[in-house]
This record gives structure tokens, C-alpha cells and sequence, in this order.
């Protein structure tokens, strides 16, 4: 197992749904490296298309008392990715150097077996070229030197208007990345089944703040009500006039 | 899951040729045994496995048609330390090549006794060559049916029902296809392939049966609540995120719906079991060539319905996040 794993962290209480996230990494995606990510009738009916990222939206409870979670789903980069030992041809791989799992267009016999073996449903293919694709943590930005240092993040990462995604090492217990999953009580989706995705969910928390009726009351201005303003040292200013 | 044609004809297609390459070989042994008194000539078993080869290589025709990519076939065969397709990639050529050698052993007549036994029964080269290739078509049924029973997301499939009914399946429409063979060259093995023809069909009726009823019984384990880790008893999906289609809501699911399925079903049970096993019976009994012909044609057809019912059963874990269909 890598000793660096990257991944992002996506933070259920803050998302809002707005799909930027989905639109970025179509852009960056389809005309870089791991592009294209070809449509079907886009403009038809029945349109489809190679997504890498979507934000599907979920229900909890009875209306009126119910909460909506917005849920963006892309490859976990699993650490111990279910999708890799089955591919016949050895196209789908784990990085030991970071632990992204990608795969190889080169390679690639468009069998379709390994979308099969993840259980998140994120493998997507590509009817044109004929391969496999899925999300790559934008592995052609996040280390491109001629990029300014806090611009080599995956694109969704970079345009989340909420904030909502943050990227890094979680092995590195000093990475923002963890420190996120462990001070909010990330947790990996369906660990059942063993596969130990690298990206993280933050849970819907409660903000909350206890005010005191005190604190309700303005309290930091006193002399206005007990005593005379003091007066400026000389002469006069627009202060004598306004005292607001 | 959907069902993918070129599939249907691979499996079922090196299916009854690995069965036919299997009943070849025990026909042979049952003279060796003296199960039979004439021994059938070599250009027989010769003919049959040839007859095999058509059958498993119109299945591995077909199976280039599910790659997107045939040209690069060939490194499907490279990781077999990992993955059950590879290992079918690897083994389906080598039972192809196993059974032109035991045809050409037949052909051409090349029987050296290797071994005697004190019973005075002997093993030559075409009877050893014989028990490889079977051995070798029965590795690859099970090979096969891991591909699919290894899918752990697919809890049909996951179980090892799956690889006793590609074994019985493949041998049942194997035998089947022998037993016709051999009453049109007025073999006397008929009455043997025929025979078999029956257990195997009635026993594969009786294992895949009870797969089917298995997977109309059982409940998904799967929830809501882990696939997006919400812990609420009540969660319902909105929306996919998307409209129209997408690979996820393709490949995973399938088209016709419940009608079609039970129609299917049905279908198979009386063309792939219930039918053949009464024309075998009747052709055992008569030694009608048509009859088993006809047995052979009908369980093919079944067994391709019956595929397409294995396939659409399926219902993986990832159809979790598609429960609102745009
Ligand atoms: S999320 Fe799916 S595709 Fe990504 S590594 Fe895990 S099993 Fe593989
Ligand atoms: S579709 Fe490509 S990456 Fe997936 S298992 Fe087949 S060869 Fe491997
Ligand atoms: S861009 Fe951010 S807020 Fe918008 S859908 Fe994506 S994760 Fe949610």
C-alpha cells in the first residue's frame, strides 16, 4: 500500500449542489490528457455523455421536517480498489507513488469487467475511443510545475464556490485533508465492503451558537450613555458636530 | 446488468463445445472400459471434434465483438495471476488447440500405447490426449463461471451456483449436441450421449432452478444508508444529477423490464430443460436423428434465453445511486 495516498474530501454540509464541480472537470478533462469525454446527442433527447464527476441529490425524512444532501460522486481512489486485480490486460492500475488509480487508453480493451468490480458506479466509457475512464484527481495539473504552487489542485477542487472540496495527502496526518476527516468525523463510503476509498465524506453537522441575552445587547459603547464624550485636544473637528 | 449479445453467444456457444469435446472423450473411455463393445473409428471422434472447434470458435468470433478494442486482445491474456477473464482468455485458446490435436490423433489414425495395464486394457495417445482435453474443457467451465461468480457486487452472481450451472449447463447442451451427432452417423454411442444427454439436462434444470429461486427470494442487503453514508431510515434519491442517459444507467440496468424477464424465464425452462429432456428421452427410445437434432437446437435457443435471464437477474450495488432515473 502507497505510503502517500491522495484524495479529496467533500464536505456534505457545506455543498450546495451547484454542479460547478461537474462542469470543471468536464472542461479541464476533456481536452487534456485524459480526455476526450465524448456526448451522445447532446442537444437531442436522450443525450449521454462521459461524466467523471456528479452531484446526485438525496431526501432525508417526511416533508415538511426533511434535509436535502447534495452528494458528489467521483472514483475514491480506493486503497485497496476492487476495479484493478480483475482488468485482464492490466490497463487499470493503483500508483505506488501516490495511490491514484488510473488507467491506461493505451492498454485498454474496452471489456467493460472492471466497471463491473466498483461498487460505486464511477467508471464511465467512452463509446469513441473505446476505453474505460474515470476521474484522474487531475493527475496532469496537480503536479504541473509551470502552474503556480496553490494552483495544482484538481479543477473541481478549484472551483467549488462553497469551499466544499479540499484536497490532499490523507496519509500525511498534517495535511488539511486529514486534519478534516478527523476533526469532523469523515467516513469513507461503504466500507463494508473493504475496498478503503481514499476520499473521505464530512457528514450534515449541526452550527450551532449559544448567544446570552446580554450579548444581544450593545454593550460596548458605554460613555455614550453614562458620561460626556471626551473632547479633542484642540480646536475643532467634524466630530463637534456629529457625534454618531 | 444488461444483457450483451456477444456474451450470450460466447458462453453458450464454447459451452456446448466444451460439453461436445467432453462427451467425445467419454464416449471413447466407455468402449475403453467395455461399456461398449464396437469401438467407433477414428474419423468419428475426428468429425466430432470438428464439430467442437465450430462451436468454440464462433464463441470466440462473438466474444471479439464485446471488445471495443479486438485489436489489442491479445494483453487480455496478461494478467492472469489476477483476473478470472484473463484466465479465460488464456484457457478458451488452449482447448481449441487441445481439441485439434485429439482431432488429428483420431484423423490421422496415431494411436501408440503409452501405458498397459495388468488388466490388459492399455492407454494409447488419442485416449491421453482425450482425458487432457477434457480435463482442460472442464477447467474452463469453471473458469468461465468465476468471471462471474467473482463479481461480488452482483449478489446474483456471487455464489457458487454460478459456476455448477455453467458447468452443468455447458455439459448438458454438450452431450446433447453428441447425442445428435452420433445418431446421424448411426453411431452406437447414441444411446450412451443420449443417456447423459438426459441426467445432465434434468440436473442442470434442478441446480440452475434453484439459482433462480434463490435470487427471486432473496432481500438486498444494500442501502442507501452506507452507499452515501447518511444514517436516516427514511432517504430517498431526488435526482441523478443529470438528464438522459449515461454508462452507469445503461450497462446496469435493463431494457424490457419485468415482463420481458418472466417471459424469458420461461422461456428457457421449457426450451432449455423441459423440452429437450422430453425429445431426448423420446429419441433414446426410438433412435429418431431428427428428435435429437431438434433436442439440440431447442436447448441452444434456451440456453441463450437463459443467459439473457442470468445477465438482467444481476442487479449490482452501483444501481444504489440510481433509484431516480432521469
Ligand atoms: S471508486 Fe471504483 S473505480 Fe475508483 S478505485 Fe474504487 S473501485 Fe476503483
Ligand atoms: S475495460 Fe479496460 S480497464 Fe476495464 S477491465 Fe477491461 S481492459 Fe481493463
Ligand atoms: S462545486 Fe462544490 S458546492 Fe458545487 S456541487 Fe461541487 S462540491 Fe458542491
Amino acid at each position: 500500500m502507497s505510503k502517500k495516498q491522495l484524495a479529496l474530501v467533500i464536505d456534505l454540509n457545506v455543498c450546495v449542489g451547484c454542479h460547478a464541480c461537474v462542469t470543471s472537470c468536464k472542461e479541464w478533462n476533456t481536452s487534456g490528457w485524459a480526455g476526450p469525454m465524448p456526448d451522445q446527442n447532446p442537444y437531442d433527447a436522450d443525450p449521454s455523455g462521459v461524466f467523471f464527476n456528479r452531484v446526485q441529490t438525496f431526501e432525508c425524512g417526511t416533508f415538511p421536517n426533511t434535509e436535502t444532501i447534495h452528494f458528489p460522486k467521483s472514483c475514491l481512489h480506493c486503497e485497496d480498489p476492487p476495479c484493478v486485480p480483475v482488468c485482464p490486460t492490466g490497463a487499470s492500475y493503483k500508483r505506488e507513488e501516490d495511490g491514484i488509480v488510473l488507467v491506461d487508453y493505451d492498454k485498454c480493451i474496452g471489456c467493460k469487467y472492471c466497471s463491473w468490480s466498483c461498487p460505486y458506479g464511477v467508471r464511465e466509457f467512452d463509446e469513441v475511443q473505446g476505453v474505460m475512464k474515470k476521474c484522474t484527481l487531475c493527475v496532469d495539473r496537480i503536479y504541473d510545475q509551470t502552474l503556480p504552487p496553490e494552483r495544482r489542485k484538481p479543477a473541481c477542487v478549484l472551483a467549488c464556490p462553497a469551499g466544499a472540496r479540499i484536497f490532499g495527502d490523507i496519509k500525511d496526518p498534517d495535511s488539511e485533508a486529514a486534519i478534516a476527516i478527523r476533526e469532523n468525523g469523515g467516513y469513507p463510503l461503504m466500507p463494508e465492503w473493504g475496498t478503503q476509498p481514499a476520499n473521505h465524506y464530512l457528514p450534515r453537522r449541526k452550527t450551532k451558537m449559544t448567544l446570552h441575552e446580554d450579548e444581544l445587547i450593545r454593550a460596548d459603547n458605554p460613555l455614550k450613555i453614562e458620561g460626556e464624550l471626551p473632547k479633542p485636544p484642540d480646536g475643532s473637528s467634524l466630530d463637534d458636530y456629529s457625534s454618531w | 446488468m444488461k444483457p450483451a449479445f456477444s456474451v450470450l453467444f460466447l458462453t453458450t456457444l464454447i459451452g456446448a463445445g466444451q460439453g461436445l469435446l467432453v462427451a467425445l472423450v467419454t464416449g471413447q473411455w466407455y468402449f475403453v472400459i467395455g461399456a461398449t463393445p464396437r469401438q467407433e473409428n477414428g474419423a468419428f471422434y475426428a468429425v466430432g471434434a470438428a464439430i467442437a472447434l465450430v462451436l468454440l470458435g464462433l464463441g470466440l468470433f462473438a466474444s471479439f465483438f464485446h471488445l471495443a478494442n479486438p485489436q489489442r486482445a491479445w494483453r487480455a491474456a496478461t494478467r492472469w495471476r489476477t483476473s478470472w477473464l484473463s484466465r479465460e482468455v488464456i484457457l478458451l485458446p488452449v482447448v481449441m488447440g487441445l481439441g485439434v490435436v485429439y482431432a488429428g490423433v483420431h484423423g490421422f489414425g496415431i494411436r501408440p500405447v503409452l501405458m498397459t495395464f495388468s488388466n490388459q486394457k492399455s492407454l494409447d495417445l488419442t485416449m491421453a490426449v482425450g482425458f487432457v482435453t477434457a480435463g482442460a474443457a472442464l477447467l474452463l467451465y469453471v473458469v468461465t463461471g468465476m468471471i462471474y461468480a467473482c463479481v461480488r457486487f452482483i449478489r446474483e452472481w456471487a455464489s457458487s451456483w454460478t459456476v455448477v450451472n455453467f458447468v452443468a449447463m455447458g455439459l448438458a447442451s454438450g452431450f446433447t449436441v453428441a447425442a445428435a451427432y452420433a445418431a446421424i452417423s448411426s453411431s452406437p454411442l447414441t444411446e450412451f450421449f443420449a443417456a447423459d444427454a438426459l441426467v445432465l439436462t434434468l440436473v442442470a434444470l434442478a441446480t440452475r432452478s434453484y439459482q433462480l429461486w434463490r435470487n427471486w427470494r432473496a432481500k438486498s442487503p444494500f442501502t442507501l444508508k452506507s452507499a452515501i453514508g447518511v444514517h436516516h431510515p427514511q432517504i430517498r434519491q431526488l435526482t441523478q444529477g443529470f438528464c438522459g442517459t449515461s454508462f452507469n444507467t445503461k450497462e446496469f440496468f435493463v431494457p424490457g423490464g419485468k415482463g420481458k424477464m418472466a417471459v424469458l424465464t420461461a422461456a428457457f425452462v421449457a426450451f432449455g430443460f423441459l423440452l429437450p429432456a422430453v425429445m431426448i428421452g423420446v429419441g433414446w427410445a426410438t433412435g429418431d436423428a431428427a428428435l435429437l437434432i431438434a433436442a439440440a437446437l431447442a436447448q441452444y435457443l434456451g440456453l441463450l434465453a437463459e443467459r439473457w435471464v442470468f445477465f438482467a437477474q444481476g442487479n449490482h450495488v452501483q444501481n444504489l445511486y440510481y433509484q431516480a432515473r432521469a
